[in-house]
């Protein structure tokens, strides 16, 4: 089982709290009617899906109830950092280098 | 290829089975290829032999990173059924069952494919709708299902709970007579034998590091562990990796890769007739020849490229599992695993050309590639072979997630499936 920190609780806790909400940073147009069909596939529906770190959103569904982000290694599972919602996203040089 | 028979097994008893030559060669990759295929499962090895077979292109490599069948054709829970609600998936599946009915026949090695039927059991008044809205459609298809009450679901399947007062009462269900299982191992085992007796090559442990595109963007090969091999067409068919693979082509794909969970019992003696799953619950089951009960359901919540998945999963499965079959309750597993699927956001697969000229992409199977293994191998073949879909898979592309022209089964199952 995945222990995650939230970062509003302030406390690491089993994965069955929380659900998982995708690929972060996804930002939505300011302007939708301006987009085009590419840059609405884009946002929908196109996805990094990286092997290896990955930033994503969770929710404490079962806690706090608030979103906020994670960077997770999706060759371990292993989560490099939480951070709160509107935080900016950390640099993964400096991530990487706690590991050693 | 020798052939299997009564008479060579015979034959080979007397030398109690030590004189069976191998099955297909150990290949060293040549300098050049028409067709590279990238994984070697059931889908990239049946592609191959389509390839051999009915285009007559037989100078093909099958390359794999692990070992042949080792991945989500060695890791399924081996359920073909054909019972989906929308057209396009409909004509597709019941093409691959149609296919399964002869493929022990066609490639002289038994697949074990047993007709056993799949229940899907309905719980609550929109399972009811549901299924049958499903069952109608099917039929209107051409693909058998019908309605059980619960009953009757009981006589099809005895090891069933239906009492009124259970936690997920069964109030009827939807059967597909023609759906059971296959043996998978056999699967990849007899395409990659017939393929390698019409002159593909197989190599295996050799990671696929990168597409290469020439100046004018075409492909020109794979770089790999073992050198560059230059290809004229480049064939994708890597289940969870294959984003990672389309990347290096620059080709990035509506695909999200998430691992899937299954667990099999300790062998038992036969007691369980069909293959049930439960939608609502979210659970399936059946038992294999060897004995033991194997066990599934859906993706864990987050992407991984682990082959692990979490325990929490597997403990909400077997609570549904003992629910509905309180049979099972003292029953002990024997082992879980998972596998990487690779999920597009509309539940069906792509089965297409790409963007890049020479570059082909089946992927997007997410939980239920084995059942498509045979129909999807054919139809894969026939558009790396004629650079153009076949009208099967012709719906199956990558541009509908642009156009909105999607083909929703999650939207129609409201599950993976």
């Amino acid at each position: 089982m995945l222990l995650i920190h939230c970062p509003y609780c302030d406390e690491t806790l089993p994965e069955v709290e929380f659900t998982y909400a995708g690929q972060a940073h996804v930002v939505r147009a300011a302007d939708p009617a301006s987009q085009s069909d590419e840059e609405w596939e884009n946002f929908l529906y196109i996805r990094s899906n990286p092997k290896g770190p990955h930033y994503e959103r969770w929710r404490h569904l079962h806690g706090c109830g608030r979103f906020f982000n994670a960077v997770r290694d999706t060759i371990s599972d292993r989560f490099l950092t939480t951070y709160k919602a509107g935080a900016p996203r950390p640099e993964l040089s400096s991530l990487l280098g706690d590991r050693t | 290829m020798a052939r299997f028979n009564a008479l060579s097994l015979l034959k080979h008893s007397l030398t109690g089975h030590k004189n069976w030559p191998e099955q297909w060669p150990e290949a060293q990759p040549r300098a050049e290829y028409d067709v590279v295929i990238v994984g070697a499962g059931g889908h990239g090895l049946g592609a191959a032999y389509y390839l051999a077979k009915q285009h007559g292109i037989t100078n093909v490599a099958v390359i794999d990173k692990g070992w042949l069948g080792g991945g989500n054709t060695g890791r399924n829970t081996t359920i073909i059924r054909s019972n989906y609600l929308y057209d396009e998936s409909a004509r597709l599946y019941d093409h691959s069952v149609d296919l399964w009915e002869d493929l022990s026949q066609e490639l002289n090695y038994n697949v074990m494919y047993s007709k056993r039927g799949v229940l899907m059991l309905a719980h609550t008044v929109h399972d009811v709708q549901s299924f049958k809205r499903h069952i109608h459609s099917n039929r209107l298809n051409g693909v058998d299902n019908r309605w059980l009450t619960a009953g009757e679901c009981k006589e099809y399947c005895p090891p069933l709970n239906i009492s009124p007062k259970a936690r997920y009462p069964v109030v009827g269900g939807a059967l597909q007579e023609r759906a059971g299982t296959a043996r998978h191992d056999a699967v990849a085992w007899g395409y990659a034998r017939a393929a390698a007796a019409r002159g593909v090559d197989i190599i295996q442990n050799c990671p696929v590091t990168a597409i290469r595109r020439g100046p004018d963007g075409r492909v020109t090969g794979v770089d790999t562990a073992k050198g560059f091999i230059r290809a004229k067409k480049v064939a994708v068919s890597a289940a969870g990796h294959t984003s990672v693979v389309m990347e290096t082509a620059g080709v990035r794909l509506p695909l999200e890769s998430f691992p899937l969970q299954a667990l099999v019992s300790e062998p038992v003696k036969p007691i369980f007739p069909c293959v049930a799953m439960s939608n609502a619950v979210h659970a399936y089951i059946s038992q294999s020849d060897k004995g033991e009960l194997v066990i599934g359901s859906g993706t864990d919540q987050y992407t991984s490229y682990s082959q692990r998945g979490g325990l929490p999963l597997i403990e909400h499965t077997i609570a549904a599992i003992t629910e509905i079959f309180p049979i099972f309750s003292r029953m002990r597993m024997l082992r879980k695993w998972g596998g990487i699927v690779d999920v597009t956001p509309d539940r069906s697969p792509i089965i297409a050309k790409t963007p890049v000229p020479g570059l082909y992409v089946n992927c997007g199977w997410g939980t239920g590639g084995f059942k498509a293994t045979p129909g999807s191998a054919h139809v894969f073949a026939w558009t790396i072979a004629r650079d153009e879909p076949h009208p099967i898979n012709a719906p199956f592309t990558i541009e509908r997630f642009r156009t909105g022209r999607l083909i929703d089964e999650a939207a129609a199952a409201a599950v993976a499936h």
